[in-house]
């Protein structure tokens, strides 16, 4: 059995990552940020507990690489397809009828989501007046996401995951391949805009007509979740779309009464 | 919720299971007692489907089955079934968090992930049942319920149509127990945590 940080342990970690950095991560959902600690805790191999805190706390280097190691990352384009062909279907020709799109895509990770969107907002003709706001707390995968190039490897999946969505087109036409990589459409880019965001911490920086917060929300407890859907309230116009993950609800959430689903894909929409 | 709240949980089953167990599991959990005192959880490895599997345990179960989701309250009685492409993991406060990320000996749901969270959150409350599998997935999971008290049992790997999950568990724990298929669901129904 491998070597473990305890409860205590991690209260103390967080404590002084609340002091020193100013990173508040004592409302995410403890056993997996506890899971997440160890993995770290493991993977860069310290002797003790004492040796984790101690770098932790002297070496702000190392706690970038804490906040890249400690948040999931994994994202797909068109992950989960249904939910992208209820956006195509129930959503944007709502949003059509906007002068302007503003979209709001939070815990954007690695930007596969924020790619997905581009793109069913150019199939549906309404790219040209669209911006795509993508944040995330990691600052090394908004960076990532901002570079608009992807590994190769996973094209295939995407494809199909996109033709699942509704897609018509060939999906290949929208990104040139070099080595194992894809570098998308760089006209894509003239509509997002990426910027480093902490949902448990700063405030609202736009009103939006659609707000896409998927896998994001499960990582906290219920308290920060509900913090998070009142953030999403005020940053929403009345009307506006709020799209979480396929196991992410607002249900449980106080928010709740002021929204009303719009679909089994985890869509509500904002109706006060 | 405080240390001392009558009201909390204190035990709670945890149930892990590969290939060849899902006919283990179906008469088993027939067999669970209707007034069972706490939950029951269930990891098992399948293919992307959710619904049918879930359908399937609940015609057959006298205890309410559902699929788990995301920060619930674990309640007394109910049957949770680790949803495809999460993991699942009990918190100290009786509730459920689901987790997308990477997959753990090539599983997601992992039994090790659930067994490892279960274990700190019922200590010597947790009772474990390790099915039928070919791979070795649990196995460290059960290490640390040892280490924190709680009861095991693993499925004979005679027993079992798989052998290789339950083997890889011997190889590295003596389960309290050492039970054929059709003698589980009565170890569970008289879990009684010391
Ligand atoms: C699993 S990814 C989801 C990516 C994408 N939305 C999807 O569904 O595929 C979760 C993202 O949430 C981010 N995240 C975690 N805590 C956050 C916080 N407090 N504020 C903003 N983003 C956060 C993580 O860095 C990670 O990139």
């Amino acid at each position: 059995m491998t070597l473990s940080v305890t409860d205590e342990e991690m209260a103390l970690l967080l404590y002084d990552i609340q002091d020193i950095y100013g990173y508040d991560f004592n409302d995410y959902a403890k056993a997996s940020l506890k899971r997440r600690i160890n993995r770290l805790f493991v993977l860069d191999r310290f002797p003790s507990f004492a040796e984790f805190r101690f770098r932790l706390k002297n070496d702000a280097g190392y706690f970038d690489r804490f906040i890249e190691q400690i948040t999931v990352n994994v994202t797909e384009m068109f992950r989960d397809p249904a939910f992208y062909l209820a956006l195509r279907n129930e959503v944007l020709p709502q949003l059509a009828t906007y002068p302007f799109i503003r979209i709001w895509h939070a815990g954007c990770s690695t930007g596969e989501e924020v790619y997905s969107m581009a793109i069913l907002l150019r199939e549906a003709n309404l790219l040209h007046k669209s911006i795509l706001y993508a944040t995330d707390i990691n600052a090394h995968v908004v960076q990532q996401a901002a570079s608009g190039v992807f590994p190769m490897q996973h094209m295939k999946q995407y494809s199909e995951n996109y033709i699942l969505s509704g897609g018509r087109h060939d999906f290949s036409s929208y990104y040139t391949a070099g080595n194992n990589k894809v570098l998308f459409d760089v006209s894509f880019k003239k509509h997002m805009v990426f910027s480093t965001h902490n949902l448990a911490a700063e405030s609202s920086f736009n009103e939006f007509q659609l707000i896409v917060c998927r896998n994001v929300l499960i990582y906290f407890d219920k308290d920060l979740q509900a913090r998070v859907f009142d953030l999403f309230d005020t940053s929403l116009e009345r009307l506006g779309f709020l799209a979480l993950g396929s196991k992410e609800s607002l249900r449980l959430s106080p928010a709740n009464a002021k929204f009303r689903p719009v679909s089994e894909q985890k869509i509500w929409r904002k109706m006060i | 919720m405080a240390e001392n709240d009558l009201s909390r949980i204190s035990q709670c089953a945890v149930i892990g299971g590969s290939a060849g167990s899902l006919k283990v599991l179906l008469p088993m959990l027939a067999a669970l007692d209707a007034r069972l005192a706490f939950p029951v959880v269930i990891v098992l490895h399948r293919k992307n489907d959710v619904s049918t599997l879930e359908q399937l345990l609940k015609e057959r179960c006298p205890l309410p089955v559902k699929e788990a989701e995301d920060k619930e309250d674990l309640r007394c009685g109910t049957v949770y079934l680790a949803p495809a492409g999460y993991h699942l993991l009990i918190e100290n406060d009786r509730s459920l968090s689901l987790d997308a990320s990477e997959k753990v000996l090539w599983s997601r749901p992992s039994i090790d992930v659930t067994f490892q969270s279960a274990a700190e959150a019922f200590g010597p409350g947790l009772l474990a049942v390790l099915l039928s599998g070919a791979n070795s997935d649990g196995a460290s999971g059960l290490e640390y319920i040892r280490y924190h008290g709680g009861r095991i049992i693993i499925q004979d790997p005679r027993n079992a149509e798989m052998s290789a999950m339950p083997l890889a568990a011997l190889a590295r724990l003596q389960p309290d127990l050492l039970l054929p298929d059709y003698a589980i669901a009565s170890a569970i129904n008289h879990f009684l945590a010391h």
